[in-house]
């Protein structure tokens, strides 16, 4: 094909993503902040798509959070990444996927400083090889787990059984699309879209039948960045920074915010709370807030997947009214009910945001 | 609201150039189109003996009335002592010293109004 034009210079933003037979590495912290997101990126990718995506309980971190927070220095981080492929490896996979973003940051930082520094990868094999007695190859290909969905929007798109439209009005829904900072802000080259027009998400919000939203703010962190987080006396600038991006999005009327970082819609969810209490604003409808999900709860609720199965009851903001909009059916009863309609408790509700 | 956290909201410093008063300093580029040429090197601050001990600098005078922040910028002027060094590095020969006379006049005036 013969690209011209916009379609030439936008041929430069893509990235060759795998089909199938995928290695894939979770996050540390997603499973605790939405515990459906990954079990569900599993189940789309085996029973929906019918792709092969291997994952080994043997995997850890990728060291990622302490090397943000200057705790550890980058060869140790290293090594850490280089066990991660050599378990990849010894499955017999090429293509990695990574869960995090941050995680999908650091790994291309490494294979980068790699290819500039071959000494520090022999080094790293050799440190490997000391502390574990592992050797690996570097995967063929790196992904996060959002370029796969983004790659079968379509597919995903034709088996859905609801839009994300509002199924009174008939309009489509409003929606504020949130890249992680390290998909594509540190290696524009290796995200879809690059830095300047990331659509991964933009992607898949269309194909699902959404509007997506374009404010002043749209690229700016979702202020969790680690150490503004993670030290409580800088707990004020993380937040700030989320009110900021609340500012400005609020005149637009978003009906939800998708994301596809771990950090992000824990942050954007619950500094609404924060938000409330202190200030008394919320940035919803009726007293609620912005319902804010990651993209496999997205994919996951267009599919069709009963909502408590896909851990909505664990998110701050209440997501009822935007089931209601769309025509989700739940039951409100279920909501606390876990595995085997065990109760898992009703928490507390908050003063200041309204929830179920 | 009672905070419980420990921790909060600080306020943006993001400007919002829709909301700034230009009058003022569309009045001054109108008498000293000079105001219009620099291009914040700053060389004026380098050499500005008053700059290490008061905050004095030309460029940022210039910087903070486009923005609106006319309180801080008359401030640092107060700080000028006019010896017009700033004059002489100045490389788009900007003369810094009626700039800043022209600064006060207007804005001090505006003020005492």
């Amino acid at each position: 094909m013969i690209y011209q034009g916009k379609q030439n210079i936008w041929s430069d933003y893509q990235k060759e993503i795998p089909d199938d037979h995928w290695y894939y590495v979770r996050s540390c912290i997603r499973q605790n902040f939405f515990p459906a997101s990954e079990k569900m990126f599993m189940e789309i990718c085996r029973n929906v798509l019918g792709k092969d995506i291997y994952e080994n309980e043997h995997h850890t971190t990728c060291g990622g959070i302490a090397y943000h927070c200057d705790t550890i220095p980058q060869e140790t981080v290293m090594t850490i990444v280089a066990r991660q492929f050599a378990l990849m490896t010894e499955a017999g996979y090429e293509n990695y996927v990574a869960s995090c973003i941050t995680s999908f940051g650091n790994y291309t930082e490494i294979l980068e400083t790699w290819n500039e520094y071959p000494e520090l990868e022999a080094k790293i094999r050799e440190l490997l090889w000391k502390a574990c007695r592992k050797e690996f190859r570097k995967p063929k290909h790196l992904a996060h787990s959002s370029d796969l969905i983004y790659k079968f929007r379509n597919e995903i798109a034709e088996k859905a059984k609801f839009r994300l439209v509002n199924k009174e009005t008939g309009e489509p829904l409003r929606v504020v699309e949130h890249i992680g900072c390290h998909y594509a802000k540190m290696f524009p080259s290796k995200g879809v879209g690059g830095a300047e027009y990331p659509y991964v998400l933009a992607g898949m919000i269309e194909s699902w039948g959404g509007n997506v939203i374009d404010y002043p703010e749209r690229r700016h962190c979702c202020g969790y960045g680690f150490r503004q987080y993670h030290v409580k006396a800088n707990r004020g600038y993380s937040i700030s920074n989320t009110h900021k991006k609340f500012e400005s999005m609020e005149p637009y009327k978003p009906d939800m915010i998708i994301t596809n970082c771990p950090g992000c819609p824990y942050f954007l969810d619950r500094w609404q709370y924060v938000i409330a209490e202190m200030e008394g604003k919320t940035y919803g409808e009726n007293g609620f807030g912005i319902p804010v999900f990651t993209y496999e709860e997205v994919a996951g609720m267009v599919l069709g997947y009963d909502p408590w199965d896909l851990g909505l009851q664990l998110h701050q903001v209440a997501v009822e009214p935007l089931l209601d909009k769309i025509g989700i059916e739940y039951s409100p009863e279920d909501k606390y009910k876990g595995l085997n309609k065990k109760d898992i408790m009703k928490p507390e509700l908050p003063s200041g945001i309204r929830c179920f | 609201m009672m905070n419980i956290f420990g921790f909060r909201l600080s306020a943006s410093s993001a400007i919002d150039m829709d909301k700034v008063d230009r009058t003022l300093f569309d009045k001054l580029c109108a008498e000293e189109p000079d105001a219009r040429r620099c291009m914040s090197c700053g060389s004026c601050s380098a050499t500005c003996p008053a700059g290490e001990f008061t905050g004095m600098s030309v460029r940022k005078v210039l910087h903070n009335l486009q923005r609106g922040k006319e309180r801080e910028a008359l401030k640092m002027v107060s700080s000028c002592m006019l010896c017009g060094k700033c004059n002489m590095v100045c490389p788009r020969g900007i003369n810094t010293r009626h700039l800043i006379l022209s600064v006060c006049r207007i804005y001090k005036t505006e003020e005492s109004r």
